[in-house]
């Protein structure tokens, strides 16, 4: 009979029986869904009373042109917005600086200063729109501009949901947009915690990523034990801080992909909850039922996409969504099928849309909680998933600790050497791709053609400066000067950066100006290049 | 047969770069990987400095064409022309054309085989290509 392996590597049996969940303490380990350990889910009805959110990844060009995508997926149903940021606003260059040149506005919009997050969002309620911003090393002053723009617009404080990723730890593994060595970057997540914990409470001040990690090619179980370690570290770094546990715990939030075997990532969520519940309460100590709860985006994972045959993606994504679904995700977003070729076309970001509408309202996954409890199989492979995610921690710690792990490059090493594993699976075949190593077609070889490519508009670079200079030459440089100064000063204190950085930004500092004063204070991360 | 694998411009994606750095090293190529962040500039100095046969680019922002661009520039002005230039990542196939008319040697697209991309640097590797039309 053929071998078949989970992702984490572990061998998958042919048939399950009562057997296989015999040491399951219904009670103690699976409980009943909105209830301590949350295996089933975190709120008691799940979907029946709010479905997941549907929140696509969008941002490209101009804050006009991405201010045009957010309204046209609102009024196909989409209720929130996930803002992606070129790669210049991510690392805190400004659109004129030389190092930005050819990535203004490529991979997401371009943002400067706080006149173009007011071209981002005019027209959009941002005391009704729960906004997530793709943003890490350049959390704190994004942030601050939301906040700036929200407090314009006169929404209350305790209105605005807004969801910063501001997960650095990440950054440093996987997807690369650090900035600052590590210590200062701590600093910057947890001012940004600390901050919104007390002014805008609604708002989730990180998102803890396992989900890049997975991308650079870690295994399901690394994925959520790399997630776990990360937030255990965040959440140390605010105890230290002095702050209660259940002060910002409630929100904390998660994002994670499910592309895999939809039966592994549901037990890998289901698993995941439990631990997380049982982190927060028993190890952490916290009291309130919210600070136990493991609220997640679940999202695609474009590197379970192909370029051979994409259209083929759009069947994987409805398998994503599926998983998601059945792992009781709090929102989705789904990849694009043409995500391996170009920024997602309208027709592409549509059809991911009504993928996940489809996936709820027409296919029953939204129905009823954690459908699949109680079968044998899924509850055997959630306890075999905590084991090893249990492993995988033991591991974390046996490099040193998370914050270790990272600072010597021993994680980004061992996610390096899976990335390979994996690619040396998927070329002996042991790994099936449909339409990669295995069921090959004729059209392979011509892929790519049913894409509609998006080309980046050269103009956009040059509208981006002249916006930028325009701003440099109206504003009162004096106050711009002085913010600045006193954001120098506080980076050398102990003090929490946000106030002199939302002072230094409603003053129309350039993201580059505010990135500059902190780096002349903290410096630049070096990277252990270990592979 | 000496590559230096490099990442050019502001992308972070490194997963593609040490993947195909792994397979050359285990194919007993010697690899020099830059890590993240470097500008063409400082890979040409690194790519003279190490001598190295080949200057593998993995670029997966969009921009391999301005970068390869001045990464071979930058190699006819420091006078070592003779460095070929690989290009990897998210290439589209119209901008396969645009590379190779550059002077960029070899394109790798995604969803390039490994295998295929070891057998570039080594001559062999026909023989470990995945088998096709596999039946799981």
């Amino acid at each position: 009979m053929k071998d078949v392996r989970a992702h984490a590597g572990f061998p998958i049996k042919p048939v399950y029986g009562p057997e296989d969940t015999a040491g399951v303490d219904f009670e103690r380990d699976v409980g009943r869904p909105g209830e301590y350990p949350f295996t089933r889910g975190i709120h008691r009805h799940m979907y029946r009373e709010r479905l997941f959110t549907m929140r696509q990844y969008v941002g490209f060009g101009t804050p006009e042109e991405t201010n045009g995508r957010f309204k046209y997926l609102m009024a196909h149903g989409q209720d929130a917005l996930n803002v992606a940021f070129d790669l210049p606003t991510q690392l805190g260059l400004d659109s004129d600086d030389p190092r930005a040149e050819d990535e203004v506005g490529r991979v997401g919009m371009a943002i400067d200063t706080l006149a173009d997050m007011e071209a981002a969002f005019a027209g959009i309620p941002l005391d009704r729109v729960s906004v997530s911003l793709t943003i890490n090393g350049m959390a704190a002053p994004i942030t601050a501009m939301y906040y700036a723009v929200a407090e314009a617009q006169g929404a209350a404080p305790d209105r605005v949901v807004t969801t910063p990723q501001n997960d650095i730890l990440k950054e440093f593994v996987a997807r690369g947009t650090w900035i600052y060595p590590v210590e200062p970057s701590l600093r910057l997540v947890a001012d940004l915690i600390e901050f919104s914990a007390r002014r805008y409470p609604r708002s989730n001040p990180v998102s803890v990523c396992g989900y890049h990690i997975r991308e650079a090619g870690c295994t399901t179980a690394q994925e959520m034990a790399y997630g776990l370690a990360i937030a255990a570290a965040y959440v140390e770094l605010m105890l230290a801080r002095g702050m209660a546990v259940d002060e910002f715990a409630p929100r904390l939030s998660f994002n994670f992909t499910a592309w895999g075997k939809v039966f592994e990532e549901v037990a890998k969520f289901r698993a995941g909850r439990r631990l997380y519940a049982r982190m927060m309460r028993e190890r952490f100590g916290a009291r309130s039922p919210k600070s136990w709860m493991f609220r997640s985006l679940i999202g695609g994972g474009g590197s379970a996409f192909t370029a051979q045959e994409p259209e083929n993606n759009i069947v994987r994504g409805a398998y994503i969504a599926l998983a998601a679904a059945l792992s009781g995700a709090q929102t989705i977003a789904l990849p694009t099928f043409d995500e391996a070729y170009t920024i997602p076309s309208p027709k592409a970001q549509l059809l991911a849309l009504r993928t996940m509408q489809i996936c709820a309202e027409e296919a029953g996954a939204a129905d009823t909680v954690d459908p699949l409890a109680g079968s044998y199989y899924v509850e055997a492979l959630t306890g075999e998933m905590e084991r090893q995610i249990l492993t995988e921690l033991a591991a974390v710690e046996r490099m040193g600790g998370i914050v270790e792990a990272i600072r010597s490059g021993a994680l980004q090493a061992e996610v390096a050497r899976q990335a390979y594993r994996y690619e040396q699976q998927l070329a002996s075949g042991e790994v099936p791709k449909v339409a990669v190593n295995c069921h090959v077609g004729e059209g392979a070889a011509g892929a790519g053609r049913e894409v509609e490519l998006y080309a980046l508009d050269p103009k956009v670079g040059e509208a981006q400066v002249a916006r930028l200079a325009r701003t440099r030459r109206e504003r009162d440089g004096a106050a711009v000067g002085r913010a600045l100064g006193r954001l120098g000063d506080a980076a050398r204190g102990p003090a929490n950066l946000m106030e002199p950085i939302l002072e230094a930004v409603k003053a129309y500092a350039t993201l580059g100006e505010i990135c500059q004063a902190m780096k002349d204070v903290f410096g630049e991360h070096e990277e252990p290049v270990k592979f | 047969m000496k590559i230096l694998v490099a990442k050019p411009g502001l992308d972070g994606h490194d997963r593609g770069a040490k993947v195909v750095a792994q397979a050359l090293r285990d194919a007993g190529v010697e690899v020099v990987y830059t890590g993240l962040k470097r500008s063409p500039e400082e890979i040409v100095q690194a790519a003279i400095e190490e001598d190295v046969d080949v200057i593998g680019l993995s670029v997966l922002s969009g921009a391999h064409v301005p970068l390869a661009r001045r990464v071979l520039e930058g190699l006819r002005r420091e006078g070592a022309a003779e460095i070929r230039v690989v290009v990897g990542g998210t290439i589209p196939p119209r901008d396969a054309e645009a590379l190779r008319t550059l002077g960029v040697a070899r394109v790798f697209p995604m969803g390039t085989p490994l295998p295929e991309i070891v057998a570039a640097f080594t001559g062999r590797g026909e023989a470990s290509r995945p088998k096709e039309a596999r039946t799981p």
